[in-house]
């Protein structure tokens, strides 16, 4: 095992970064992302890494330069935030549709405007539907393992796609907690050499990106992205466990918290979770058979096992950190209740939309939800809440 | 021509021979089809010259026909013909 570290969020996502070595980072700055690009920076400078570290001139240059790099054929990394990551969504595309391994680090913040530099999620929600792996974390160890994960999970040959790795802004790029890290050599041979698929710069073999794709062939190439994202969900799973067992973790596409026995959950993402299982201790403490299922995996969403996990519970309350207007419902939410409509007998699943603009969630409001699903007489009947706004 | 499904074709688009244009045909883009009178064709050349696919055949020295696996059916040379030899016609869609 490697040394266990003091890191914020940021720095174990520059140290996983280093210690995976990519032949090409390009990245734009941007709060809260900053502060891993200048760590991964130093490393670059003291010649810690071989990497070349592209300094571009805004976010959709810098995918697009990853886009470029991975076709050649090269293990890429870059990171981003909110307004940075929207900038870039035409080219977030394009590395997804092309079928590029690319790492993405995306600390969570608010999207304009008015703006706002704090963390919610609206920022990934924005770019859920753009066939990129989607892997929320709750703390730096997390980060710092789902690092080497996304690696093997993007790089996979029944998948080929990028990953995002999600960390909330601030709360967690900014959090400095204990890590436990791994050796490089560990991680060397963990991730192994990248395996390039289709080499743009291989001469003997040369290669097309991007042609022209019309009514004719276009919707089979988008059929082969679903069947791709298919396969990232047992990939996913076999990746997480596998890396669990091997590095004496606990990692898997999901966590439950005192779920079996639950009556009421909650089921929410990132760090608001790790201020769930403290509501979950001290009500189980009480008595009070309520539990906590976690997501890590969002894209592709496991909805079987979501249903699974959720099945036999009467009330559930879903916490989303982003909304999307005029929906029913925020993203978590819609694809959670969806993913139960098969159950003969349903729970009761509301929505609590919270933290928007990185608004502050304590253990008090949570507490406030889990009351409502154990005093509830009735199947509550898929309500949107605003959790922590003022005003009626 | 008989298009392969999604499991069959390289994954994204991407495309895997180098210098296939030759393999495609662009003729089938065409509406409109241009016709030759031999008989008033004084073998000038001038369609030779104008058409921007190359679609003329010529042999000693002489025009012997349109490549319609190339030809577009864009009409410059039936514009350009200083002899009226090269009408252009509605392509019959239905034939192809």
């Amino acid at each position: 095992m490697g040394k266990t570290l003091a890191l914020a969020g940021n720095f174990a996502a520059a140290y996983a970064s280093k210690q995976i070595n990519p032949q090409v980072v390009a990245a734009y700055p941007i709060t809260p992302q900053t502060t891993m690009m200048e760590k991964f920076s130093e490393y670059v400078a003291n010649g810690e890494v071989d990497t070349e570290l592209v300094c571009v001139e805004s976010e959709h240059s810098a995918m697009s330069a990853c886009v470029g790099a991975a076709a050649a054929g090269g293990r890429v990394i870059t990171s981003t935030a909110a307004n940075g990551l929207a900038l870039m969504f035409e080219v977030v595309y394009i590395a997804s549709s092309l079928r590029l391994p690319i790492t993405m680090c995306v600390m969570n913040r608010a999207l304009s405007g008015p703006i706002n530099i704090h963390g919610d999620h609206s920022d990934a929600m924005g770019v859920r539907d753009s066939g990129w792996i989607q892997i929320f974390n709750e703390n730096p160890q997390e980060v710092y393992d789902t690092m080497f994960q996304a690696c093997k999970i993007g790089e996979h040959k029944d998948v080929r796609l990028p990953v995002m790795v999600n960390l909330d802004g601030f709360i967690t790029s900014h959090k400095i907690e204990r890590v436990d890290t791994l050796d490089d050599k560990q991680v060397t041979d963990y991730i192994g050499p990248f395996e390039t698929m289709y080499s743009l710069i291989d001469t003997d073999n040369p290669v097309t990106y991007g042609p022209l794709d019309l009514f004719d062939y276009y919707f089979e190439h988008k059929r082969q992205q679903v069947e791709a994202m298919k396969h990232a969900l047992p990939v996913a799973k076999s990746v997480m466990r596998d890396y669990s067992k091997q590095f004496d973790r606990d990692y898997d596409i999901m966590e439950d918290y005192y779920l079996d026995d639950a009556d009421y959950a909650i089921v929410t993402m990132s760090s608001t979770a790790g201020t769930t299982k403290f509501v979950v201790d001290k009500l189980r403490a009480e008595g009070k058979k309520v539990g906590l299922l976690k997501l890590r995996l969002f894209r592709p969403f496991p909805a079987e096992e979501v249903r699974e996990k959720l099945a036999g519970l009467k009330q559930i309350a879903v916490l989303d950190r982003s909304d999307s207007f005029g929906a029913f419902g925020g993203p978590l939410f819609t694809e959670v209740r969806n993913a139960l409509y098969e159950l003969d007998e349903r729970p009761g699943v509301v929505d609590y939309v919270f933290g928007l603009g990185g608004r502050d969630i304590n253990a008090e409001q949570i507490t406030s939800v889990y009351e409502r699903l154990m005093s509830a007489t009735e199947r509550l009947a898929g309500d949107v809440n605003y959790l922590g706004v003022r005003g009626e | 021509m008989t298009l392969k499904g999604w499991n069959e074709v390289p994954m994204a688009g991407l495309v895997l021979d180098a210098g296939n244009a030759a393999e495609y045909h662009t003729g089938d883009w065409r509406t409109e089809r241009p016709v030759w009178d031999e008989e008033k064709c004084k073998h000038c050349m001038q369609c030779w010259i104008t058409c921007p696919d190359t679609a003329i055949q010529v042999k000693d020295k002489k025009m012997i026909g349109i490549d319609f696996d190339y030809c577009k059916g864009c009409g410059i040379c039936a514009d350009e013909c200083p002899f009226d030899a090269i009408d252009m016609i509605e392509e019959d869609l239905e034939a192809e």
